[in-house]
């Protein structure tokens, strides 16, 4: 399995043969509390990074998932449209978001490792 | 994904430590810290308060003593309810109108012996303060109970917990409260709340309060919860959330809170803004508070537009979100009257798009209020 790379908004993302698959972090799901309603973009859909690919709602609010790269939507998970509650159970894994056909695989490069995301989380608090 | 943030100094409920204990997860709320939930979570807490008993830490709410020559008559001109008609120790849900006939605040007035005891919103009670001392006249004293704590104990189980407590509560009608003693503490016992669900509120001294928070804890039956699940609680009741639902612009017409208005009331008016909400009882409001369930399962949120078949805006939401005992996303807003009868198709405009929604009677989840 490639290395996880993620954002200062708490996603992650991670190559999978040429897609990026797009997810959030336990941080994030902890943070979030329960998922009850996932919304995800169309495929074919084009992505900028740093802007907004998908929403996630808690009970209480909704909370914008951002792109951690560019690039167009290649496949959507709809589990998370029938159980949204996997999300918080498997954040890393089965909850994964979308998967994106990559314009740029070094934008990666600029991403925090696994390393460097727990030490930024760790400043938050 | 954007995380929200906390911020600057806030005042503590006397069971501030217990939810640290518990592993509540603290958020600023009305100048307080409060718990928002604890390790279970939003869903669980709700779905608990519904199917046993949750316990509700609601010490940031204001309680007020009323007394004087005749404190009942003196706040009977300012809200619309039959307050004379109240024997001791009975309650009522009530309105505090302002001269347009909205509501400054919504709150339950309970008569003593010697006097009233009101529970007003945290948000408001400051300003509750200030409105009952300049309108009640200088035959009344208004004071604000400092040195108590408020428990909501919420859910099918409430009655058969408390009663393992304290004799006689089993048989506490709804909306009637007893003078009783808790963990050897003096307390005030209400049969009301803020769920939809039988359950009991709990007035008593701040120095006994997380004792008898904590004594109803140790019983399995129930569990603590937070302002999260109290949310989703009462949006599913249809019970609204002032600042929200109701404000001072709001009449009680307009609210769907006719009920509130008692018959004597009705015939010889004698409260704030009298003349514009009895031709609104006669006439009908230009709007009104409905509940609206969205068709799919997208959440519409507060200030959600809502528009007809041809996309004009004929509302929004006010309170909206999840009802974890529905299943699915609920929603109360005010739409124009030709919109409001139940049935009635709308859409609500969220992210941009039109999702298509229904008007629906509230509550969404039915009340199970004790009768007797």
């Amino acid at each position: 399995m490639s290395t996880f790379r993620f954002t200062r908004d708490h996603e992650w993302v991670r190559l999978d043969g040429d897609l990026a698959i797009v997810g959030i972090t336990d941080y994030a799901q902890s943070q979030l509390g329960d998922v009850v309603y996932v919304e995800l973009p169309e495929i074919g859909h084009r992505v900028e990074k740093g802007k907004e690919a998908a929403v996630v709602e808690s009970v209480k609010a909704a909370s914008e998932v951002y792109a951690p790269v560019s690039g167009e939507v290649a496949e959507i998970n709809e589990m998370l449209t029938t159980d949204p509650a996997t999300v918080n159970a498997d954040p890393m894994g089965d909850g994964w978001f979308i998967k994106l056909r990559l314009d740029d695989p070094k934008e990666l490069d600029s991403l925090m490792d696994e390393e460097g995301y727990r030490r930024f989380i760790e400043e938050q608090h | 994904m954007t995380l929200a943030a906390t911020a600057a100094p806030l005042k503590r409920t006397p069971l501030h430590s217990l939810h640290l204990a518990l592993g509540a997860k603290m958020v600023p709320f009305a100048g307080y810290e409060m718990p928002v939930q604890y390790p279970s979570g939003i869903l669980n807490e709700h779905l608990h308060t519904r199917s046993k008993a949750g316990l509700f830490d609601v010490s940031h709410m204001g309680q007020l003593r009323l007394s004087g020559a005749d404190p009942v008559k003196a706040l009977e001109a300012l809200v619309p309810g039959d307050l004379l008609a109240l024997d001791s120790l009975r309650m009522r849900y009530t309105l505090l109108l302002n001269e347009q006939g909205g509501i400054h605040d919504d709150l339950m007035a309970t008569r003593l012996e010697d006097g009233l005891f009101l529970v007003v919103n945290a948000a408001r009670k400051e300003a509750d303060l200030d409105d009952l001392r300049a309108r009640l006249g200088r035959s009344t004293t208004v004071e604000l109970l400092e040195d108590r704590a408020l428990l909501a104990l919420q859910g099918p189980a409430a009655a058969a917990v408390l009663s393992g407590f304290c004799e006689g509560v089993g048989r506490l009608g709804f909306m009637t409260a007893m003078e009783t003693t808790l963990a050897g503490g003096k307390c005030l016992v209400t049969r009301s709340g803020y769920t939809g669900e039988d359950g009991f509120e709990i007035s008593l001294p701040a120095a006994g309060a997380a004792a008898v928070a904590e004594m109803l804890l140790a019983r399995p039956e129930v569990r603590p919860i937070g302002l999260g699940a109290r949310d989703s609680l009462r949006l599913e009741a249809g019970l609204c959330l002032y600042g929200h639902d109701i404000d001072d612009t709001t009449t009680p017409i307009e609210a769907a809170l006719a009920w509130t208005i008692g018959k004597r009331r009705r015939a010889e008016g004698g409260f704030p803004g009298a003349a514009v909400v009895l031709r609104q009882l006669g006439e009908g409001a230009s709007r009104v508070r409905v509940g609206v369930r969205p068709d799919g399962r997208a959440p519409a949120r507060e200030d959600t537009p809502i528009v007809n078949d041809v996309g004009v805006k004929v509302g929004r939401v006010t309170s909206g979100g999840f009802g974890p005992s529905t299943g699915g996303p609920v929603a109360m807003g005010y739409v124009d009257r030709p919109h409001a009868a139940a049935g009635t198709p709308l859409a609500l405009l969220v992210r941009g798009t039109a999702r298509s929604a229904h008007v629906v009677r509230l509550p969404f989840v039915q009340h199970r209020y004790y009768r007797g």
